[in-house]
C-alpha cells in the first residue's frame, strides 16, 4: 500500500453534509432532430428540482456535477477550470449572477431550493447554457489589444509600478459575462457594449504604454456605448473578481470629458 | 457532415495554440479549433510567472536557466531543448510585454522578477530572481494578452468544437511503416458542441496544442475538460507518447481539493510546516529549502504525512505558513491564491497557515518533438505537416520533472516555434489527399455510444479511474500498486465498452463528449501507469519506493510507448531498443502497449547526483 492511498479529507473549515434542492431551468429547441429517438423535446423553457447530498466545501458545481453524473445526464452547463479563473460557468443563482464554482452552498440557505437559471439577456443554448458571441463581439469591438506607435524598443516599455497600479484592477477580468449580463440597460437593449467590453477598454485606456485611447472613447462614445450606463451597480456586485466595475465605467466616462487619460 | 480547408489547423486555443496561431496566421490561411472558447483555457489557471534570465534584478544568464532546467528534470531533459528555451525565454517574455502583457514592474519601470522552485544562481549557489510575473495571475493575463493579439489579428477560430480524430496518410497503429518512409497527415475531423454537426478540416499543417491530462486523477490542479485529447488521437493513431510515466504533484494544492496555490507562495517567503510546527524543508533540502523542486517537494510533504507528522484531525496534510508575511505585501503579490483559501476552506491566509496536499498537476511526457516542434512517429522519422507544442507535446525540456514557471516558457517559445515551422510547411506542400469517409471513424464512435439504450455510467467509470490513479500511481510508486492500478484500468476498459449517456440531443450534447473524453483519459492512464512499471528506478516525478535509486545505466533514456495490435511484432520493428532490457509489451484485448525507448540528448551537463 502506498502513503498517498488515503486521499485527505477536507476537513479544515468543513461542515456536515447536508441535503439540498436545487430549482433549475431547463430548455432544449424543439429543433433538436433526433432521428434514432421519436419524440423530439419540448420547445418551452420548464424547472425541474433535484435534492442532492452535499458536503461542507461543496460548491453549486459540485451540485450541478452530481445532478448531472448521478442523476440527469442531460442537464447542460458550461465549465472548466472550477475555481473561479476561466470564466465557463457564470449564471444566476438565486437570482444573483455568480460564478457556479465560487458559489458555495453552505453559504446559502439549505431550507430554501437554490434557483438556478442561465445568465439574462443573451439567447439561451440549451438548459444553462447561452449564445456568448454577441457578448465576444462588442468585446472585439473596443480594440481590446495594445496600440502603439513608433519603433519598438528592444527591451521592454518602462512603465512605473504606479503606472502598472491604475488599471491593475480591470486586467483582472476573465470575460465571464456576469457583469453584463447582470445589467438591466443590456436585458433590453442588446446592442448596449455592456459592462465587460467597457472594463476591457478602461484596462488599455489607462495603460501608460497604449497610444489608442481617443479611438476607443470614440467608439465608447456611441449612443450605445457608456453614456447608456445607469449606475445601478449590478455588475460591480455581480464580479467574481471583485473588480470595481461601475468604477471604471466612470472613469471611462470622465476621461470621455476630460479627455485626460 | 461540412468540409473545410485550410493551410494550418491548430487544435487548442491555450497559450501554445495562440501563440502558434499569431506566426501562422500572418503567413497562410490559419484555423483554430478549440473545444474552450480561446479564454476558457487553462493557460489562464497557471501563477506564479515565467522565468528568464533577464537579469533585471540581479546577476543571471540564460546558461544558468539551462543549467537549472536540466538538473531540475533530473538529467532526463534533451539538453538541445533545454537550452533553446532558456535562451528564446529572454525574447518571449520581451515579445509579451511589447503585445502589453502587464507586468509587474521593478521601481525603475522594468519588468520585475521574483524567485521560483529550482531556479538558482551559477548552478545552485543560492535561489534567485528570474520569474517575470504579473501578480499571481502570470497565466491568466498570457492567455488574455494572446488573445487579444489574436483579435487584434483577426485569427479565425472555431469555438466549441471537439477534435476526434487525426488524419494520417498511413495506417501506423495497424503496422509497422518502415523507418524512413514519409508520412504525411492531412486534417482532423471535429464535432461541433452547439449542433452536433461533424466537420471534416483538410489541412497542410496541424499543430496539436491540446494541454495536458490531469483529470486522469482525482485531486488535480487541472480543469475538468484536461482529458489528454491531443496525446490521446495520436496514441490511437500509432504515434507514440513519451515519458507518460513522469507526471509533476504540485505540492501546494488546496488540502482535499487540490486547487493550485503558486509556488510563488514560496517564492514570496511562505514555508511549509509539519503539525509540530517545523520547517521540515530543511532536512530534505537544505541549501534551497522550500524552494527545492516540486518533485522533491512533492515527496517530503508525502513522507511527513507517512511517518506521522501531518496536521489536521487526520494528519493527512501540511502546512504552508505565510503568517510572518505582510498583509500588504501578499495583497499585492499573492491576491488570488490567499482568495482561493479564504473562499474555498474559509482560512484567512494572514493570520492561519493553510492546508496543502500534493495534487496532480503537469504531464511531463506527451506527443513527441523535435525543438522545431515536428512530431516524431519513432525515435527519428517526422511525419510530415504534424506539430505538437505545450503541455500535450514532448519536446523534452522537463525531463522527469517540470521547474515552475518552465510550463508558461514552453508554451510560448515551442508554441511560437510550431506555428512559424508548420506555416513554412504549408507554404510550400500540397493538401494530402484525405481517406475515403474521412468522419467514418468518429461518426461510429459516436453514434455508437449516443444511441446505445443503457449501459455503463461514464461518471462511475470515470471516478473509479481517478481513485485508482490517485491510489496507485500518485507521489509514491511500487511493482504492486502499479500492477493493481493497471488491472483497474483493464477492468474499466471493458466496462468502457458499454458506455451510455442520457442525453440522447444534438444541442450542447456535454454529456456525450464527456464519455469521449473517458476514452481518453483510459488510454492515457495506460500510458502512465505501464510507463511506470517499466521504468524500475527513481527520477524526478517517478518515484518507486521499489527502486528509490536513479540507474543511469538502465534507464538514462525516453520511454516510447506506441499502440499496436496484439501479436504484432512491436518493439522490434519500432526501432526501439537493440538491447531488449528496456523494450517491454503489454498485451490486451485485441492490442498491446509497446515500450521503446529513445536517447535523451546530452550537450553540456554530465548527468550528476541531483541535491539542493
Amino acid at each position: 500500500m502506498t502513503a498517498t492511498a488515503e486521499a485527505p479529507a477536507p476537513e479544515v473549515g468543513a461542515v456536515p453534509s447536508f441535503e439540498v434542492t436545487l430549482k433549475i431551468r431547463r430548455f432544449l429547441p424543439s429543433d433538436d432532430a433526433i432521428p434514432t429517438f421519436g419524440e423530439p423535446f419540448e420547445a418551452e423553457p420548464r424547472w425541474d428540482e433535484f435534492r442532492v447530498t452535499v458536503h461542507g466545501t461543496d460548491r453549486v458545481l459540485d451540485a450541478l456535477h452530481k445532478i448531472k453524473w448521478e442523476h440527469d445526464g442531460s442537464l447542460t452547463f458550461r465549465r472548466s477550470c472550477a475555481h473561479g479563473i476561466c470564466g465557463s460557468d457564470a449564471m444566476r443563482i438565486n437570482g444573483r449572477n455568480r460564478l457556479a464554482c465560487k458559489t458555495l452552498l453552505k453559504d446559502l440557505d439549505p431550507s430554501k431550493p437554490i434557483v438556478v437559471e442561465p445568465i439574462k439577456g443573451l439567447p439561451v443554448v440549451k438548459d444553462l447554457v447561452v449564445d456568448m458571441e454577441p457578448f465576444f463581439a462588442s468585446y472585439r469591438e473596443i480594440m481590446p489589444f495594445l496600440i502603439t506607435t513608433g519603433t519598438e524598443p528592444t527591451k521592454e516599455r518602462l512603465q512605473s509600478p504606479q503606472q502598472r497600479e491604475r488599471f491593475d484592477d480591470t486586467t483582472k477580468c476573465i470575460l465571464c459575462a456576469a457583469c453584463t449580463s447582470s445589467c438591466p440597460v443590456f436585458w433590453t437593449d442588446g446592442q448596449y457594449f455592456g459592462p465587460a467590453a467597457i472594463v476591457n477598454a478602461h484596462r488599455f485606456i489607462f495603460d501608460s504604454r497604449d497610444e489608442g485611447g481617443a479611438q476607443r472613447l470614440e467608439i465608447l462614445n456611441d449612443k450605445e456605448g457608456v453614456w447608456r450606463c445607469r449606475t445601478t451597480f449590478n455588475c460591480t456586485e455581480a464580479c467574481p473578481r471583485g473588480i470595481e466595475v461601475t468604477k471604471a465605467i466612470q472613469e471611462v466616462k470622465r476621461a470621455m470629458i476630460t479627455r485626460a487619460f | 457532415m461540412q468540409t473545410h480547408q485550410y493551410d494550418v489547423v491548430i487544435v487548442g486555443a491555450g497559450g501554445a495554440g495562440m501563440r502558434a496561431a499569431l506566426e501562422s496566421s500572418t503567413r497562410v490561411r490559419t484555423a483554430v479549433i478549440s473545444k474552450l472558447y480561446p479564454t476558457r483555457s487553462h493557460t489562464g489557471a497557471a501563477q506564479g510567472g515565467m522565468c528568464a534570465a533577464l537579469a533585471n534584478v540581479e546577476e543571471d544568464n540564460w546558461e544558468w536557466h539551462t543549467f537549472d532546467t536540466v538538473k531540475g528534470g533530473d538529467y532526463l531533459v534533451d539538453q538541445d531543448a533545454a537550452e533553446v528555451m532558456a535562451k528564446e525565454a529572454i525574447d518571449a517574455v520581451l515579445d509579451l510585454e511589447k503585445m502589453g502583457l502587464p507586468f509587474n514592474r521593478t521601481p525603475e519601470g522594468r519588468i520585475d522578477q521574483r524567485r521560483f522552485g529550482g531556479h538558482t544562481r551559477n548552478h545552485g549557489e543560492a535561489a534567485v530572481r528570474r520569474s517575470c510575473y504579473a501578480a499571481d495571475r502570470t497565466g491568466h493575463m498570457i492567455l488574455q494578452t494572446l488573445y487579444q493579439q489574436c483579435v487584434k489579428n483577426e485569427v479565425e477560430f472555431f469555438n466549441e468544437f471537439y477534435v476526434l480524430d487525426l488524419l494520417v496518410d498511413h495506417d501506423l497503429a495497424a503496422s509497422s511503416v518502415p523507418e524512413g518512409e514519409e508520412v504525411h497527415v492531412s486534417g482532423v475531423v471535429a464535432y461541433e458542441l452547439a449542433t452536433g454537426e461533424i466537420h471534416v478540416f483538410q489541412a497542410k499543417s496541424v499543430v496539436l496544442a491540446t494541454g495536458g491530462a490531469g483529470k486522469i486523477y482525482k485531486t488535480t490542479s487541472n480543469a475538468h475538460t484536461l482529458t489528454g485529447d491531443g496525446m490521446a488521437l495520436a496514441y490511437r493513431r500509432g504515434i507514440p507518447l513519451e515519458d507518460m510515466e513522469f507526471f509533476q504533484f504540485h505540492p501546494t494544492g488546496l488540502a482535499g481539493l487540490g486547487i493550485l496555490l503558486s509556488e510563488a507562495a514560496r517564492g514570496e517567503g511562505g514555508i511549509l510546516r509539519n503539525a509540530e510546527g517545523e520547517r521540515f524543508m530543511e532536512r530534505y533540502a537544505p541549501t534551497i529549502k522550500d524552494l527545492a523542486p516540486r518533485d522533491i517537494v512533492a515527496r517530503s510533504m508525502a513522507n511527513e504525512v507517512r511517518e506521522g507528522r501531518g496536521a489536521g484531525p487526520n494528519k493527512d496534510y501540511v502546512l504552508l505558513d505565510l503568517t510572518h508575511l505582510e498583509p500588504a505585501h501578499i495583497d499585492a503579490k499573492l491576491p488570488d491564491i490567499t482568495e482561493f483559501a479564504r473562499t474555498y476552506l474559509g482560512i484567512e491566509p494572514y493570520t492561519e497557515p493553510v492546508p496543502v496536499y500534493p495534487t496532480a498537476h503537469y504531464a511531463m511526457g506527451g506527443i513527441p518533438t523535435n525543438i522545431e516542434g515536428e512530431v516524431l512517429r519513432n525515435s527519428t522519422d517526422v511525419i510530415r505537416g504534424l506539430y505538437a507544442a505545450g503541455e500535450v507535446a514532448c519536446v523534452s525540456v522537463h525531463g522527469s520533472n517540470r521547474l515552475g514557471t518552465n510550463s508558461l516558457l514552453d508554451i510560448n517559445v515551442f508554441g511560437k516555434r510550431a506555428g512559424r515551422t508548420a506555416a513554412a510547411y504549408a507554404a510550400t506542400a500540397s493538401f494530402v489527399e484525405l481517406p475515403e469517409d474521412p468522419a467514418a471513424v468518429v461518426t461510429a464512435e459516436l453514434e455508437g455510444i449516443r444511441t446505445r439504450p443503457d449501459g455503463e455510467r461514464v461518471a462511475d467509470i470515470r471516478r473509479a479511474l481517478q481513485e485508482t490513479m490517485d491510489a496507485n500511481a500518485q507521489v509514491f510508486r511500487t511493482e504492486e500498486s502499479l500492477r493493481t492500478a493497471l488491472d483497474d484500468i483493464r477492468a474499466l476498459r471493458k466496462r468502457y465498452t458499454a458506455v451510455s449517456v442520457q442525453d440522447k440531443s444534438r444541442t450542447f450534447n456535454t454529456d456525450l463528449l464527456e464519455a469521449v473524453e473517458l476514452g481518453f483519459l483510459l488510454d492515457i492512464a495506460e500510458t502512465v501507469v505501464v510507463g511506470a512499471l517499466n521504468r524500475k528506478e527513481s527520477r524526478g516525478g517517478h518515484f518507486r519506493e521499489d527502486f528509490p535509486d536513479r540507474d543511469d545505466a538502465g534507464y538514462m533514456r525516453h520511454t516510447m510507448a506506441y499502440r499496436r495490435p496484439a501479436g504484432l511484432d512491436g518493439a522490434s520493428a519500432e526501432g526501439g531498443d537493440a538491447e531488449g532490457t528496456f523494450a517491454h509489451t503489454e498485451p490486451f484485448d485485441g492490442y498491446q502497449v509497446v515500450l521503446g525507448s529513445k536517447p535523451v540528448i546530452m550537450t553540456r551537463y554530465q548527468p550528476m547526483e541531483r541535491k539542493y
